[in-house]
C-alpha cells in the first residue's frame, strides 16, 4: 500500500518576515501610509504641525525675559516677531497671589502646601492613617492661614463639631441612636448661635495668638482661583451625595425639595448665580450682614458643584443593582449602615470619572468670577493691561495662564484615571 | 386568652412618630417641609426687610420704560427709545441665535475629531488628542477672550481694504470680508419679495397706518416682522423634505415586499431642490455683496467680532467634549455587530446607518443633550466680549441702570431655566424615539 500521508519530521528554518512589515519601515507602512486617504491625511498633519512649530517656536523661543516693559521688549526684538515674557517675568508672583501683602506670601504657600499633606491620605492608600486627623483639623487651618485674624475664631468653630460629636457618643447609648444624633446637632448650633462668639473674644483677650489679618480684596491670582476651587470641591461632594439620596428617596416631600433644587441650579448658568452672589446674597440675610464677597461666591460656587455633583452620584446609584440594596436589606442594616458600607463604596467607585470631571469644570469655571470683578488670573491680566508698560500685551498672559489651568486639570484627569485602575475590581 | 403569636395592640406613643417606621417617614418629611418653609420664610423676611430699608419696591413696571441703550447686533429692529421688554426680547434672540448655530458647528466638528481620533493613522489620532485635551483642560471664558483677541489683533481693520494697492484682500470672489470689526458676508435678497408680516401690531400706532400702494410696511409696525420669502420659502422647503420621506418609506415598502430597493436618491434630491429653485426664481433672489464706502463696509451682512469669536470659541469647547462623547459610543458597540453585519451581506455604509449608528446614538444622545445644555449656559459668557446677549442686556446694562437686581437676575434666572427645560425635553423626546426598546 502506498503511504500517501505526509508527517513533518523536521521544521522549516522561519523565514523572516517581509521587510515592509517589520521595524521603522513597517510601523510607518502600517500607521501612516496604510491607504492613499491616509497617506493624505497624513501629509496633510504633517504640513499642519511644521507650519504650527515654525510660527509657534520662534515666537516662544524669544530673548525677551529681561524687558520691564512692552517698548524694551520691541526693542530687544528689532521688529522681529517674538513673545515678551517679561510680562511673566515681573509679574507672575501677582498672578499667583494677586495683591496678597509680598511679606505674607508664605502663608497661602504653607496653606497649599499643607493641603497637597492634608488630602494625601484621600487620595493615595499607602500613607498612613493617622494623617486623616490633620485632614479634619485642615478645613479649620487653612482660612486661618490665609485671612489671619485670632486663631480662636477656627478653633471655637471646630470645637462645634468636637461637642456635637462627644454629645453624640455620650449620649447613644442612654437615649438611642436618634436622639443622641438630634441632640449633637442641636448642640453644636446652640454652641455656634450663642457661646462661641464670646468665648473666642475672652479667649483672645487671655491669650492673643493672632496673625495679621488680610482682607478679601487681596486675594486674587491662583491663590483665589484655588481657594474657591478647593473649598467648593470639598464641600460639594458630601453636599451632593445628600442630594443624590434625597433625590433616590420615596419621601415625596424630600424628594421634590431636592429634584427642585438640582434642576434649578442646574438650569441656570454660574454666571446668574455669581450675580446673585455679588448683587443678591446680602439683600437675602438679616439687615446689616455683610459678609465677605469671596465668602460669598464660595458659597454660590459651591452650591453650583453640589448640584451637578448630586447627578453623577445618582447616576453612580443608579447603575447599581438592585440586589445590593436587597441584599443590604436581607442583612438588616439600617438606611445609614446600608448607604455606608454596601451601596456608597461602589456607587462612587462607578462614579469616579463623573466626580473628577465635575472638580475640573469647578475649577475652570472659578475663571467665572473675573466677570464680577474679582481678580483671578484673568481679571489680573486685565489689571496687567492696564499699566502703561504692558499696555498691549495680549498673549503671553492668556497663554500663561491657560498652561497653568492645563497643567491643574490634566493633572486631575490623570489621577482619575490612575483611581479607576486602582479601583477596578474586574467585574466586567 | 390572648394566643402568643399576636402581640398585644399597643396604643399610639409618641415615641412611635420616630422609631415606628410606619410614621417615621411622615414625621421626617413633616421636619423637612417645615424647615423648608422657616428657611423661606426667613429668606423672604430678610429680604422684604433690605428692601424697605434700601426704599425700594418689588415690581417689574420698569420693564416698559425706554432703555436707552443701544444694541449693536440684533436681529429684529431696536433703537435705544425702545423699552427695557424689548432689549431683553432682543438679547434673548440673540443667545439663541449663538446657542443654535454653536450647537450645530459643535455637533459637526464632534463627529469628524471623534472618528477621526480612533483612525489607525497615528498623527492624525495623536494631532486630535491633542486638540481635545487642549481644549478641555482650559477654561472656556480664557478660549473666548483669546478668540477674541485673535480677532481684534490679527485681522485687517476695514480701511486695510482702500486704495489702489490695499493691504487685504476680500475672499472668496470678494464677497466675504474679514476685518477686526467683525465678519460681512453676502445678504440674501429678494428683488420680488412678498413683504413683510407685523406681528401683534399695534393699530393705534402711525408705524402701522396701511402704507402705500407697493411700498413696504414699515419696520417699526408690530413687536416684530416676519417675513413673507422666509415663511414660503421654509414652507415649500418643509413640503419638499415631507415629500422625500414619503419615497423613502415607498422605496422601504417595496423592499420589504421583493427584496430590491429601488434607485430613490436622485427622486429625494430632486422633489426637494426643484420646488426650492423654482421659488427662488419667481421671488427673484439674489445676493447683496459687502462694499467698501468710506471706511467701513455697507451692504451684506455683518457679523460683529463678539459674536464669532463666542460662536467659535464655544463650538471649538463644546466640540472637544462631543469628540469624546462620540468615541465612546463608537467603541461601546462590539466588532462582533459589525461583522455579524456583513456577514448578513450589508454593504459598508449601510452597515454604519442601520446597525453601528442606532446602537451608538443610544450612548451618545444623552451626554449630548446635557452638552447642548452647557453650550448654551456658556453663551452666558458673551459678557466678557460684549456680545449683547440677555446676560448683556437683561442682566448687565437694564440691572445696572435701574438698580433692579431682584427683578433681573430672576427673570434672567427663569429665562434660561424656560431655554434648559426646553431643550432638554425636545432631546429627551428625541432619544425616546432612537431609543432601542429592550426586553
Amino acid at each position: 500500500m502506498v503511504q500517501i500521508n505526509f508527517v513533518r519530521s523536521v521544521m522549516e528554518e522561519q523565514q523572516a518576515p517581509p521587510a515592509a512589515t517589520t521595524g521603522f519601515l513597517g510601523w510607518i507602512r502600517q500607521n501612516l501610509f496604510s491607504s492613499p486617504l491616509n497617506a493624505i491625511l497624513t501629509l496633510l498633519s504633517l504640513g499642519f504641525v511644521a507650519w504650527l512649530l515654525a510660527h509657534s517656536l520662534p515666537w516662544i523661543i524669544s530673548p525677551t525675559w529681561r524687558a520691564t516693559s512692552l517698548n524694551e521688549c520691541r526693542e530687544i526684538l528689532m521688529g522681529e516677531g517674538g513673545a515678551c515674557w517679561g510680562v511673566i517675568r515681573e509679574r507672575w508672583l501677582q498672578l499667583m497671589f494677586g495683591f496678597y501683602p509680598s511679606e505674607l506670601y508664605w502663608r497661602p504657600i504653607l496653606a497649599f502646601l499643607l493641603l497637597l499633606i492634608a488630602v494625601a491620605p484621600i487620595l493615595f492608600t499607602g500613607v498612613p492613617r493617622r494623617v486623616l486627623v490633620f485632614s479634619a483639623v485642615y478645613p479649620f487651618l487653612m482660612p486661618w492661614l490665609l485671612w489671619g485674624g485670632p486663631i480662636w475664631g477656627p478653633v471655637v468653630a471646630g470645637l462645634g463639631f468636637v461637642i456635637g460629636f462627644y454629645a453624640h457618643q455620650f449620649l447613644k447609648p442612654i437615649a438611642g441612636g436618634l436622639a443622641a444624633i438630634l441632640t449633637g446637632v442641636l448642640l453644636a448650633i446652640l454652641w455656634w448661635l450663642f457661646l462661641a462668639g464670646p468665648t473666642a473674644s475672652a479667649l483672645s483677650s487671655v491669650l492673643p495668638l493672632a496673625l495679621q489679618s488680610v482682607e478679601s480684596r487681596a486675594f486674587g491670582g491662583f491663590m483665589l482661583s484655588i481657594t474657591i476651587g478647593v473649598v467648593a470641591i470639598a464641600l460639594s461632594l458630601p453636599i451632593g451625595i445628600v442630594l443624590a439620596l434625597g433625590r433616590q428617596s420615596n419621601l415625596l416631600i424630600v424628594r421634590s425639595l431636592a429634584v427642585g433644587f438640582i434642576e434649578f441650579i442646574r438650569g441656570v448658568p454660574l454666571i446668574t448665580l455669581l450675580f446673585v452672589a455679588s448683587t443678591l446674597l446680602n439683600i437675602f440675610m438679616p439687615p446689616g450682614t455683610n459678609f465677605d464677597i469671596v465668602l460669598r461666591v464660595i458659597i454660590m460656587v459651591t452650591l453650583f458643584a453640589s448640584a451637578y455633583m448630586a447627578e453623577v452620584v445618582r447616576g453612580g446609584l443608579a447603575a447599581l443593582p438592585k440586589g445590593q440594596y436587597e441584599a443590604a436589606d436581607a442583612l438588616g442594616l439600617d438606611f445609614w449602615m446600608a448607604n455606608r458600607l454596601i451601596i456608597m463604596p461602589q456607587a462612587l467607585k462607578i462614579s469616579i470619572p463623573g466626580i473628577v470631571s465635575t472638580f475640573i469644570g469647578v475649577f475652570k469655571d472659578t475663571t467665572l468670577v473675573s466677570i464680577i470683578g474679582l481678580l483671578d488670573p484673568l481679571g489680573l491680566s486685565n489689571a496687567i493691561r492696564a499699566d502703561q508698560a504692558w499696555n498691549g500685551i495680549v498673549w503671553e498672559l492668556y497663554g500663561f495662564i491657560a498652561l497653568l489651568f492645563f497643567v491643574f486639570c490634566f493633572s486631575m484627569s490623570r489621577y482619575s484615571m490612575y483611581l479607576e485602575r486602582k479601583l477596578q475590581t474586574g467585574h466586567r | 386568652m390572648a394566643s402568643l403569636t399576636d402581640p398585644p395592640k399597643e396604643s399610639f406613643r409618641l415615641g412611635m412618630l420616630i422609631y415606628d417606621t410606619r410614621y417615621r417617614s411622615l414625621t421626617i418629611q413633616i421636619v423637612a417641609l417645615f424647615v423648608f418653609m422657616i428657611f423661606a420664610a426667613w429668606l423672604i423676611n430678610n429680604t422684604l426687610a433690605n428692601l424697605a430699608e434700601q426704599g425700594k419696591t418689588i415690581g417689574f413696571g420698569f420693564l416698559s420704560d425706554p432703555a436707552g441703550y443701544d444694541i449693536n447686533q440684533r436681529l429684529l429692529d431696536y433703537s435705544s427709545q425702545s423699552t427695557h421688554w424689548r432689549a431683553a426680547f432682543i438679547g434673548l434672540l440673540n443667545t439663541l441665535l449663538v446657542a443654535f448655530m454653536g450647537c450645530i458647528t459643535a455637533t459637526i466638528i464632534g463627529v469628524i475629531v471623534g472618528v477621526l481620533r480612533l483612525s489607525n493613522n497615528w498623527i492624525v489620532a495623536r494631532l486630535m488628542t491633542v486638540y481635545v485635551e487642549a481644549f478641555r483642560n482650559v477654561p472656556v471664558l480664557l478660549w473666548i477672550v483669546f478668540t477674541m483677541a485673535i480677532m481684534i489683533e490679527t485681522l485687517p481693520a476695514p480701511r486695510a481694504f482702500k486704495g489702489e494697492n490695499p493691504t487685504a484682500n476680500m475672499v472668496l470672489f470678494d464677497s466675504v470680508a474679514f476685518t477686526n470689526r467683525g465678519v460681512y458676508i453676502p445678504e440674501p435678497l429678494f428683488s420680488r419679495g412678498l413683504g413683510d408680516l407685523p406681528v401683534l401690531p399695534d393699530r393705534d400706532s402711525p408705524a402701522c397706518a396701511a402704507p402705500e400702494a407697493g411700498a413696504p410696511l414699515n419696520d417699526s409696525c408690530g413687536v416684530f416682522q416676519i417675513s413673507l420669502d422666509l415663511i414660503l420659502i421654509v414652507a415649500v422647503l418643509a413640503a419638499g423634505l415631507y415629500g422625500s420621506s414619503r419615497i423613502k418609506k415607498r422605496a422601504d415598502r417595496i423592499q420589504n415586499a421583493t427584496g430590491d430597493r429601488p434607485t430613490t436618491w436622485y427622486l429625494r434630491l430632486g422633489v426637494v431642490l426643484v420646488p426650492l429653485a423654482i421659488v427662488l426664481a419667481i421671488l427673484g433672489f439674489h445676493l447683496g455683496y459687502p462694499q467698501l464706502k468710506g471706511f467701513n463696509f455697507s451692504g451684506g451682512t455683518y457679523l460683529r467680532n463678539s459674536l464669532i469669536a463666542l460662536w467659535l470659541a464655544l463650538s471649538l469647547y463644546t466640540a472637544a467634549f462631543i469628540a469624546e462623547i462620540v468615541r465612546a459610543g463608537i467603541l461601546a458597540i462590539s466588532s462582533g455587530q459589525t461583522e455579524a453585519a456583513a456577514a448578513l451581506g450589508l454593504r459598508s455604509n449601510r452597515i454604519m446607518s442601520l446597525v453601528i449608528l442606532p446602537q451608538a446614538l443610544r450612548v451618545i444622545i444623552p451626554p449630548l443633550i446635557s452638552n447642548y445644555l452647557n453650550l448654551t449656559k456658556n453663551s452666558s459668557l458673551a459678557i466678557a466680549v460684549g456680545y449683547m446677549d440677555i446676560t448683556g442686556t437683561l442682566g448687565g446694562i437694564t440691572m445696572n441702570q435701574t438698580g433692579r437686581e431682584l427683578e433681573c437676575v430672576l427673570l434672567l434666572m427663569l429665562v434660561y431655566l424656560a431655554i434648559s427645560l426646553s431643550i432638554s425635553g425636545i432631546m429627551n423626546w428625541y432619544n425616546d424615539r432612537v431609543k432601542l426598546v429592550e426586553r
